[in-house]
């Protein structure tokens, strides 16, 4: 469990960034943080491993005040996926930057050797295994900070930006891999801008805005409250606006995802023109 | 008269097995607003940098084929140069700004060009009204929000007046609120200016209402040219480029059955379709 207790904060001789935030996240939740840039989600996130302590109040990661632990303690049950992968990566083969931290933890060689295989395979990076990571393109080496992180198994993960540079088919990739993460029984805790990705994978959403917390719900919730998402710079999924446009003709505002509204619509729809079932194309 | 013309364009970067850029040949006309997209590591950052001689000026490999800018063969062609042609904007605006001041940074190109003082200074205003950062000019970059920043490096490539603008993925690090804004700065500098506007982009929903052409990249090659509604077809989705979330929906109801006509791009366009469905 991480919990947020009346946390403020502000990097030196700046402005505050973190106003008396309260926050609760179980363990096994999946949660998406949103807002706008500079409303001090990556600052939160930061806290979570130890990496910013608060200057007042108080955030402990399994009960444990993250005052009295090192990053590098921490770190063992929070891993932090940074949003530039280029500030995280630094060894001379993906394979090397994989093992570099199990190493640290004092795993043994054939453990090492067998975790970054299952792992460069689950992210589809096994023929870079021996590339430098400065070759890859910029959405591979988002994978490879990712499985460099994973590869210590921590009980709480957390990805600052995961989409990111990434394509459709490796965000969708990204969503099947949270959720399996989700049935691990991990902590999920996303840094995002992106509506779409989160109306796909409809996890909890905190919203933030300057340094507040102005909506905590489930993403329709948050993500069909036109008021809130304009405070957080953020506008509405696709699929929520078209519902939206059509409200007259009786469609619930609780869809935001293509796949729902499919489902909607098809029921809809050929209840309209039963008359005249639709023809094959 | 063709703004661009790429001619039988291949590349493979020095140290790489296989090409990232194969046999690409592309014709834009001045004015046009094309939207460049595909999976990641299609090749579509590589035939930018090609565009501004970045290869073969800083990343070395086998450049073959022809580009012509303005109708002049950008062959042994300094980044500077090409500079006046062809405005580069990135992804990430931290890569692009390092003066203490908005005004500093758009003045740097045109110092390096070695633009008079007094039309150095009539563009820089110019370059910061086109952009809306006027009120700005004498803040830090750093001081700037994500948007500001990305409109200060536009303001900075729009100074050295280029006929053509290449911007790759620009508002990745951009909320879409934001996003959205810089987008339509993009959009307005194109109509208004009729500058040529190549646009690197993955986040189709945002930009697709301006385009009137967008192109697919899939391993190297051009897959798909065409306006947005045809090109968001069924072979779009199979390569795995991430449609608008309403032209998906589309997608999906044709594949149920249903007489959805073409592809919506807009929620508008979205909403109208379905109601003539309905009212059918």
């Amino acid at each position: 469990m991480i919990s947020v207790e009346n946390v403020s904060f502000n990097y030196p001789g700046g402005p505050e960034v973190l106003h008396k935030l309260n926050l609760r996240i179980n363990d096994g939740e999946f949660v998406a943080i949103m807002g706008e840039n500079g409303a001090g989600k990556t600052t939160l996130v930061k806290m979570f491993n130890g990496l910013l302590r608060p200057a007042q109040g108080r955030v402990a990661v399994d009960n444990i005040d993250t005052r009295e632990k090192s990053v590098a303690q921490l770190s063992r049950n929070v891993g932090l996926i940074f949003q530039n992968p280029d500030h995280q990566l630094f060894a001379e083969t993906v394979g090397e930057e994989l093992a570099f931290s199990l190493r640290n933890f004092g795993f043994k060689e054939e453990v090492i050797q067998r975790r970054v295989t299952n792992l460069l395979t689950a992210l589809d990076l096994d023929r870079y295994a021996t590339s430098s990571p400065f070759v890859l393109s910029g959405g591979e080496r988002k994978r490879v900070a990712l499985a460099a992180i994973l590869v210590w198994d921590p009980k709480h993960i957390i990805m600052d930006e995961p989409t990111i540079g990434q394509d459709y088919l490796q965000k969708d990739r990204l969503r099947n891999f949270i959720m399996q993460l989700g049935s691990q029984g991990k902590t999920v805790i996303i840094v995002t801008h992106d509506v779409e990705f989160v109306a796909e994978c409809k996890p909890r959403v905190v919203l933030l805005s300057r340094g507040r917390v102005i909506g905590d719900g489930s993403a329709v919730e948050i993500l069909t409250n036109s008021q809130l998402l304009d405070q957080a710079s953020l506008v509405m999924p696709q699929i929520a606006m078209l519902m939206n446009e059509l409200k007259d003709l009786a469609i619930p505002p609780a869809i935001i995802d293509a796949y729902s509204a499919r489902e909607f619509l098809k029921n809809k729809l050929r209840q309209l023109i039963a008359v005249r079932p639709p023809k094959e194309r | 008269m063709s703004a661009i013309v790429v001619r039988d364009l291949s590349f493979t970067y020095a140290g790489a097995e296989k090409p990232s850029m194969e046999n690409v040949n592309i014709s834009i006309d001045k004015g046009e607003f094309v939207v460049f997209t595909g999976p990641s590591g299609c090749g579509k950052t590589t035939l930018c940098r090609c565009l501004n001689g970045l290869i073969p000026n800083f990343y070395s490999g086998n450049l073959q084929g022809e580009i012509k800018i303005d109708d002049i063969d950008i062959k042994g062609k300094s980044t500077a140069e090409l500079a006046t042609h062809v405005g580069f904007v990135f992804q990430n605006p931290e890569n692009q700004l390092f003066s203490l001041s908005v005004e500093r940074d758009v003045a740097f190109g045109l110092e390096n060009l070695g633009i008079p003082r007094e039309e150095a200074l009539q563009r820089i205003r110019w370059a910061m009204e086109a952009t809306g950062i006027l009120d700005l000019r004498y803040k830090a970059p750093y001081e700037l929000s994500g948007g500001q920043q990305q409109r200060a490096a536009i303001a900075g490539v729009l100074a050295m007046r280029p006929s053509i603008l290449v911007l790759d993925e620009p508002t990745s690090f951009l909320d879409p609120k934001s996003a959205q804004e810089i987008v339509g700065v993009i959009a307005k500098l194109n109509r208004e200016l009729n500058l040529t506007t190549l646009l690197v982009e993955h986040r189709l929903d945002v930009v697709s209402r301006y385009a009137n052409r967008v192109i697919v990249m899939d391993k190297g090659k051009i897959a798909l040219d065409g306006p947005p509604s045809e090109v968001y077809d069924d072979q779009a989705r199979l390569i795995g480029i991430g449609l608008p979330r309403v032209t998906m929906l589309f997608h999906l109801l044709r594949r149920d059955g249903f007489p959805v006509a073409r592809n919506p791009i807009t929620v508008a366009q979205a909403s109208d379709e379905l109601r003539r469905l309905i009212r059918q």
